[in-house]
């Protein structure tokens, strides 16, 4: 064996191990900040306008978007099972399928996607640029608290947001889920919305809500994370913005898994 | 009084200041110079307490500043402004919300009293007509002064300026070494100025420190940095390609 070659595998462990620690520290780093931003929820009504604010901002950016993939994601999934199911002549039971997937995976799932991408990017370009332009060290020299002024209102407008985007989702997906039903598989809407109906269960509903705002908490904490962890200028802001949409893709395809698993795994 | 004891500050293995060691006095203006990333930012965030030093120790009013728990931390804040190099406005609130941040934020004061103040630190600093907008639509001297003037609310002991004069005019130029000078006059304010302009540093300073490769390489009254034996503080205050100051 080469020196070479014995000091590129120490070089490549030393790599590991140095990726390891960076990532436990940038999640203990994440949840200390979520749970200052919790322990400053005792500000909300002071912070109620900026709170609005970021919530109208989730909402309007959001809105065209979560919409067409929301009604794409019904329409898919029920032309999908829909057509397994109809070789079987069970396509009177795809609203059942439809409110399931929608209420416990995909309306979550896509919505905190979107989130992700439109409102967590953006939120830890705001941030990360209010870092590297010394603004967030301005906060900290009046001694107002940079998880005060900018986390917490953030944190729970995506709390909020998340859960109610995604009954929006639910609903839109619901009904793409219905046209499918109706125009490909010969579904009448009667019958369509009874087995909605009936597989609409309470569980599957609040485990949904729980999990998109579980979602909210993870795309809000890791974006502003990353955004006052940016250093380095103009430079810096775009790996923190990359860096935030990854990592909550991540985390909420991860910790999605792990929710659906406790609530649905021993069944 | 703020003191540095031989303070030492490393980014990533590459030391920015090697041992400074500087004493400044209560109601001193002191000003830093040296050329563009010899560490006079750093410096001044180790006053504000922003950046804690690998080595050394930073001594505010008897109270060491690094590693000093939360709460002495803000109260030495408490008695400073700073002035960052870019203004750093919050830029989504307009100018006068800006400068009255600190005082709603904290509730200092009752609502028309706020509005007296930040009337009155607008016009101090000839800002008036710019109370309504927002940082992005003025001027960054105007960005800059307004970050001032938000310094300046909560009546700081200590105001720390990181290059007050750069992008402003000459005559807006003299407008702030003027205030600064009547800062120090009427209220015994100790600043401490980061500054390239020579004329500024002259016309401001009680003692003058030259900051190069991480050192403060000359301390004195601005006669003495004036009249410099230093090859080095001689070629920086005149400007000189000629010198040992490397030129690239
Ligand atoms: N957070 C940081 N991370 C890494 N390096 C840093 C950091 N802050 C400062 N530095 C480095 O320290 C050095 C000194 O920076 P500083 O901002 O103090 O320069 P300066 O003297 O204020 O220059 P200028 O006149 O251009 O403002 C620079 O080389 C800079 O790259
Ligand atoms: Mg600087």
């Amino acid at each position: 064996m080469s020196i070479k070659f014995i000091h590129s595998f120490f070089g490549l462990f030393g790599y590991v191990g140095q990726r390891i620690v960076d990532t436990i520290e940038l999640t203990g780093y994440t949840l200390v900040l979520l749970l200052q931003a919790g322990f400053y929820t005792k500000n909300v009504f002071s912070k109620r306008r900026e709170i609005l604010k970021q919530m109208y901002i989730a909402a309007v950016k959001t809105f065209f978007v979560v919409s067409v993939v929301a009604l794409f994601t019904g329409m898919i999934v029920a032309l999908q099972t829909g057509i397994e199911m109809k070789a079987f002549k069970q396509e009177a039971l795809i609203g059942n399928v439809i409110i399931a997937t929608m209420t416990r995976e995909m309306g979550p799932f896509m919505t905190a996607i979107i989130l992700t991408a439109s409102v967590g990017s953006a939120m830890a370009a705001e941030i990360g640029t209010m870092t590297v332009s010394e603004e967030v060290d301005a906060l900290q020299m009046m001694s107002i608290s940079p998880v005060k002024f900018l986390v917490m209102p953030r944190v729970v407008a995506m709390a909020i947001m998340v859960p109610i985007m995604t009954v929006y989702t639910n609903a839109l997906g619901t009904l793409g889920g219905g046209v499918v039903a109706n125009y490909q598989l010969q579904v009448s809407w009667e019958v369509y919305y009874s087995h909605v109906l009936e597989s609409l269960h309470f569980k599957a509903v609040y485990t949904g809500l729980l999990k998109s705002f579980i979602f909210g908490l993870i795309i809000s904490g890791v974006s502003c994370a990353q955004g006052l962890r940016a250093t380095n200028g103009a430079l810096g802001v775009g790996k923190a913005t990359r860096e935030a949409v990854v990592i909550s893709f991540l985390m909420v395809l991860i910790i999605g898994y792990f929710i659906t698993a406790v609530f649905y795994g021993k069944e | 009084m703020i003191e540095f004891v031989d303070v030492y500050k490393y980014y990533n293995t590459r030391a920015v200041l090697k041992g400074v060691s500087m004493r400044i006095e209560r109601g001193e203006t002191f000003v830093i110079i040296g050329q563009s990333g010899t560490g006079k930012t750093v410096s001044l965030r180790h006053i504000a307490g922003l950046v804690d030093p690998d080595g050394g120790d930073v001594i505010i009013d008897g109270v060491k500043m690094n590693g000093a728990k939360r709460r002495v931390k803000t109260a030495l804040r408490e008695k400073m402004g700073v002035l960052f190099q870019s203004g750093a406005l919050i830029n989504w609130m307009t100018v006068g919300d800006n400068i009255a941040l600190p005082l709603v934020e904290h509730r200092l004061h009752p609502p028309d009293e706020i509005e007296k103040i930040v009337a009155e630190k607008l016009h101090m600093l000839q800002l008036t007509d710019a109370r309504d907008k927002m940082p992005a639509d003025i001027s960054g001297g105007m960005r800059k002064r307004a970050g001032l003037a938000r310094s300046l609310v909560r009546n700081p002991e200590i105001i720390l300026y990181d290059e007050p004069s750069s992008g402003l005019d000459p005559v807006m130029t003299s407008v702030i070494d003027q205030l600064i000078r009547r800062m120090q006059r009427e209220y015994n304010i100790t600043s401490v100025v980061v500054t390239h302009d020579m004329g500024s540093a002259y016309a401001i300073a009680d003692r003058i420190a030259m900051l190069y490769q991480g050192e403060i390489i000359q301390c004195g009254t601005p006669d003495e940095i004036r009249n410099t034996e230093n090859p080095i503080v001689r070629q920086f205050i005149t400007g000189s390609l000629a010198g040992p100051i490397p030129v690239v």
